[in-house]
């Protein structure tokens, strides 16, 4: 699998993407540039990290969903190509329209930075091979703008064709309000493409991808794209 | 030209911002206070000399960066 990692100017989660996908498949990902016009031959990952591109101006993932490199990977996904938008990836994902909704600021008004737990709504995706239907795992929130919006239509139709993979539940797998800290939608924490190829969600699964570092309940999300990335 | 884009969250859209101005002007003692909403006003120097114009190139600018109609409402005033 070869991946691609894009930098914005405020990214900062770059590297701990990195660490999740080398660990996962073996091969360093490439870092790309919001300039970039192209992807490099054969990537078959890109991947929109979290941070604070360009100072959050204006709305979050607002101005990186206008950046050149966006063109490029719209064409890319529009192709059949994976790609993983995590935190500001996510909100970057929507902005530029290759996800329905937007990302309004977490219900509290507060900067969320704590564990939350998700429950895996489907097993049959690239992104969840290795969960079970209905497994909780831990991650990490860290965000101000992570409370998922859509209208009734767009929610009902996400879940109407299964596009909704992750949710915000209790350890027991309850999808109760206050597992919800940011006040998303349904308890929504990560979406998906018609075609399972593009995901967004706001938690963080690269920070549980080491035994001696909090753990590696995140691990298999990585694990599943590149056992199904190597069957491609 | 100057032409302003006033930016609201549209109507049925959680704005927590607006809430929170409401509670503090509440407890600074101000009565008779309804909802409140907050959005943000982005203001346009246009080389273009004919109003209809740039209000039609503020409309197409807002709709396509400066305003996220999934969740925001846009009004152009050319000044």
């Amino acid at each position: 699998m070869q991946a691609g990692i894009v930098l914005f100017p405020g990214t900062n989660r770059e590297r701990d993407m990195a660490l999740a996908l080398q660990r996962a498949t073996g091969r360093r990902p490439a870092m790309l540039w919001h300039r970039d016009t192209a992807l490099p031959a054969g990537t078959d990952l890109v991947v929109l990290p979290g941070g604070f591109s360009y100072g959050d101006y204006l709305r979050c993932g607002a101005m990186a969903a206008q950046s050149p490199i966006m063109r490029a990977i719209r064409a890319f996904a529009d192709r059949g190509g994976h790609v993983l938008g995590v935190c500001n990836g996510f909100q970057m994902l929507t902005e530029a329209g290759l996800l329905p909704g937007a990302l309004l600021r977490n219900a509290t008004l507060r900067f969320l930075s704590m564990d939350c737990h998700l429950r895996v709504e489907r097993a049959d995706t690239p992104y969840t091979g290795r969960f079970q239907r209905g497994q909780v795992f831990r991650a990490t929130m860290a965000h101000g703008d992570g409370n998922y919006f859509a209208d009734d239509a767009t929610l009902d139709r996400l879940e109407g064709e299964g596009l909704v993979a992750l949710r915000y539940a209790t350890p027991a797998g309850e999808a109760t309000p206050e597992a919800n800290r940011n006040g998303s939608a349904r308890n929504i924490a990560g979406i998906l493409s018609p075609n399972l190829r593009v995901l967004g969600l706001m938690p963080h699964p690269e920070n549980q991808v080491d035994p001696q570092i909090d753990g590696t309940d995140g691990l298999p999300l990585f694990e599943s794209l590149a056992e199904a990335l190597a069957a491609a | 030209m100057k032409v302003l884009v006033t930016v609201m969250p549209k109507a049925g859209v959680l704005d927590p911002q607006g809430k929170a101005i409401g509670h503090a002007l509440a407890g600074l003692g101000f009565e008779g206070l309804g909802e409140v909403r907050a959005g943000k006003v982005i203001e346009l120097e246009l080389a273009e000399t004919d109003p209809a114009r740039a209000r039609a190139a503020a409309e197409a600018m807002a709709r396509k960066l400066l305003a996220n109609t999934v969740i925001e409402s846009f009004r152009v005033e050319v000044a």
